[in-house]
């Protein structure tokens, strides 16, 4: 599911709420059944392993190979004088590889983190997040820093891996139709309200108005379009294509989320 | 810039009058407090010993040169002394230094509590000269090098630590935050993400406090504290200055060097 | 296809196997060397127990009154030391920072100006108050010429640092408008180092203030030598108070040093 809304609108902290990063001041989270707001130090964590999470600016240990921040996705498994000496299971450890060749990174296993480049960066995050096994991707603005193809690929890869593994992702995004091209649910929220839910064939202009405010979303004519232009499957009002990109849906139904205020 | 009308004509001068006045009037009021504190000076001066000055400067000097070099064979010890005293104070500082500086760090401790704490013993670390603390050592455990060690060590707890805790409030806390959003304990999260971050400052900090214990070592044995500096107090003591330039010799000997490793080092660092 | 078992295991700080065995084992065979070396008579060590304990004694109360006199005699000394100090170090230090700038002395100018600056920052502070001491007498006005001497080495390193880093094309552009050497410096170079400038002279009033704290352990003025007294004769209390006082206006110095910085930069 994909988060849309304009600056301010709580997108980030809601996310953040989920694994409690920033602490909701009222209501309850419920994952799986469980209630993560009730929950104390040792058990938090253990919530917290179950869930992964992918941050905007990479959020690396620019210090650290590729592979130990891989492996710091594990850290919630391995005691602390293993993870220190970096003593992980062989299990863990092929893995880790599996993962850095299914992102398409496994030939920088050895490099520091701060010689990669963005999009590069972006892959490890996401193979932190997978090596987790979790049930639940919270994925904070993914493409915000990526240009246009980085991001189309990044989004592909999460969209696919979601599949692959079945999981649940929740991702905060700003880019509207690239969100609309890639996933099945989008949720549009506006000042901590929740004004749309529901797939992205019905993000009309007027629903996009109650989200973001008074704007002209017909596609601007004039010369150079963006390179999204590209394939003719015939497009509506704001260029997004007729059908979904990815089928099969994520399992939401396992994973229910509310927060009231 | 001021420009004011005088007259028919646009006069620009670099402060307005006001300005003008209060900058005269404080080097005014400097003026003052260096004069007052020169009668002060003045006053506690036996200016028959000043104007001699330049007869005893030639004594020196022709007593110094030429230095007692055979005097050298006996300084080896020593100066080895001196040596370890800088690097043991210097390795004992460093690992009360680490914990110090976490719990003076704001993001990194567990209470205001232990900040304060912290705190405190950073400053009165930082304020009172290694001499000093030399002094009082030698006079409770008695001389040698074990008070050496321990004053190097107490003054550069301060240092470290202080420049260490700035350091760890500067790291970037994203990294922080996704270790803990995987499960990863307090401990994990700081060795993972706080600790690589703070390594290049660390080790830079390490050699370059290191670098000025040499130093500060060289003189502790004036007080009885060890070191070379006990060699320089019998040769000075007993008047005998041409050995003395010889222990100058070596003890800018051995600071070139060790500036030389501390520059190499931090160097290599970058 | 499956890939298989895979080992993996960190990279090592040094990569060249030899370099990092020698220095593992230099390390730990010095460590061990040195360690042998250091000669520790733990019987006294044993003895000064109780004398420690009346040092802690006498932090807990420490004495300001009986010996106020010479408290406050060494505390103006150490003050007013430092200041004079600290002035005339600056006004000398002037013409050594461009003496020791390559960019702007020549040769034989640059190569005795670092040389001075090398031997004053050399030498602890108080071995050069030794020799003012032997030439001027006990008394402060060798703390003043130790700590100005001390000064020079300081300032005039770092700020000969500045002025080789300035932006040169300011200074070509003040000598292209055909102004003197004298002119060239004061509108080119000096506006360039002068935020600097202040901020180390306001530092340097700060570390003259410590160091005049401990010079006068070997008789050149300032509170070491009330100090130093006060140790040899077991006053503790009086020991405590001293060091006190000391920690006390390093604070406010370092407090008001701070300040001052900030608003300059």
């Amino acid at each position: 599911m994909a988060l849309i809304g304009p600056s301010g609108a709580g997108k980030s902290t809601l996310i953040r709420c989920i694994n409690r990063l920033i602490e909701p001041t009222s209501g309850s989270i419920i994952v799986d059944g469980e209630d993560i707001t009730r929950l104390n130090g040792p058990a938090l964590r253990r919530a917290r392993r179950r869930i992964g999470m992918i941050f905007q600016e990479h959020a690396l240990v620019d210090r650290l190979t590729v592979m130990e921040n891989v492996l710091s996705g594990q850290l919630g498994y391995v005691g602390f004088w293993r993870s220190q000496l970096r003593r992980f299971p062989q299990p863990t450890i092929d893995r880790a590889f599996e993962i850095l060749e299914r992102v398409g990174i496994v030939d920088y296993v050895d490099k520091r983190a701060d010689q990669l480049s963005g999009g590069q960066r972006q892959r490890v995050g996401i193979a932190r997040a997978l090596l987790q096994d979790p049930q639940l991707l919270l994925v904070d603005e993914p493409t915000a820093s990526l240009d246009p193809k980085t991001s189309r690929q990044v989004m592909r890869l999460l969209l696919g891996l979601a599949t692959e593994h079945q999981l649940t992702a929740v991702i905060n995004i700003h880019d509207v139709p690239l969100a609309a091209m890639f996933v099945p649910r989008i949720v549009g929220l506006k000042q901590g309200e929740i004004v749309f839910d529901g797939d992205p064939k019905r993000l009309t202009p007027e629903v996009l108005t109650t989200v973001y405010g008074e704007e002209n979303w017909e596609p601007e004519r004039g010369g150079d379009d963006d390179e999204e232009d590209d394939g003719d499957a015939g497009s509506d009002e704001f260029g997004l294509p007729e059908t979904a990109a990815v089928n099969g849906a994520a399992d939401e139904a396992a994973n229910e989320q509310e927060t009231s205020r | 810039m001021p420009v004011r009308q005088v007259g028919e004509h646009q006069v620009w001068r670099l402060r307005t009058p006001r300005q003008a006045l209060l900058t005269w009037l404080g080097w005014l009021l400097g003026l003052i407090v260096v004069a007052v504190c020169f009668r002060f000076v003045s006053g506690q001066t036996m200016w028959v010993f000043v104007w001699d000055a330049g007869a005893q400067a030639a004594d020196l000097a022709s007593r110094m040169v030429p230095p007692e070099w055979s005097y050298a064979r006996r300084l080896w010890v020593p100066l080895w002394d001196t040596v370890n005293i800088a690097t043991f104070g210097t390795l004992i500082a460093l690992v009360v230094s680490v914990p110090v500086a976490f719990l003076a760090a704001r993001n990194t401790t567990p209470h205001p509590v232990f900040r304060q704490a912290a705190l405190v013993i950073i400053v009165f670390s930082r304020s009172v000269n290694s001499l000093i603390w030399a002094l009082l050592l030698v006079s409770v455990l008695g001389p040698g090098l074990l008070a050496g060690i321990i004053a190097i060590a107490l003054r550069s707890i301060g240092f470290v630590s202080k420049l260490l805790f700035e350091a760890i409030e500067e790291i970037n806390p994203r990294p922080i935050e996704a270790l803990a959003a995987t499960g990863a304990q307090g401990g994990q999260v700081l060795g993972y993400g706080v600790v690589p971050q703070i390594m290049p400052a660390f080790a830079g900090i390490s050699v370059y406090r290191w670098d000025i214990n040499i130093r500060e070592s060289t003189v502790l044995g004036l007080v009885g504290a060890g070191g070379i500096g006990l060699q320089l107090d019998a040769s000075i003591g007993e008047l005998q200055w041409a050995r003395a330039s010889v222990i100058f010799v070596m003890i800018l000997v051995l600071v070139v060097f060790s500036e030389w490793v501390s520059a190499r080092v931090r160097q290599s660092i970058k | 296809m499956t890939t298989g078992s895979r080992r993996w295991a960190p990279a090592p700080f040094i990569r060249n196997p030899f370099l990092r065995w020698g220095l593992i084992l230099g390390a730990v065979g010095y460590l061990v060397l040195a360690g042998a070396s250091i000669d520790v008579n733990w019987v006294r060590v044993y003895q000064g127990m109780d004398r420690a304990r009346t040092l802690f004694a006498g932090f807990l109360q420490p004495d300001f009154t009986s010996r106020w006199s010479f408290i406050y005699t060494g505390i103006l000394e150490s003050l007013t030391m430092a200041v004079l100090a600290t002035v005339l170090g600056i006004l000398l230090s002037i013409p050594f920072c461009f003496g020791a700038a390559r960019n702007i002395a020549p040769l034989p100018i640059y190569l005795f100006c670092r040389a001075f600056i090398a031997i004053s920052r050399s030498f602890q502070e108080i071995v050069i108050a030794i020799f003012f001491v032997v030439m001027v007498g006990f008394g402060p006005l060798a703390g003043v010429l130790t700590l100005a001497f001390a000064t020079i080495g300081f300032l005039g390193k770092l700020l000969a640092e500045d002025i080789e880093d300035i932006d040169e094309r300011q200074l070509e552009a003040i000598r292209a408008t055909g102004g003197s050497w004298l002119q060239s410096m004061g509108f080119g170079v000096l506006p360039q180092i002068m935020p600097r400038f202040i901020g180390l002279s306001v530092y340097r009033l700060d570390i003259n203030f410590r160091e005049s704290s401990v010079i006068g352990i070997v008789g050149a003025g300032g509170i070491g030598g009330a100090l130093n007294t006060s140790i040899s004769r077991y006053e503790y209390s009086t020991t405590a108070a001293i060091i006190l006082v000391i920690v006390a206006l390093v604070l406010v110095a370092e407090y008001f040093s701070g300040v001052i910085r900030a608003r300059v930069q």
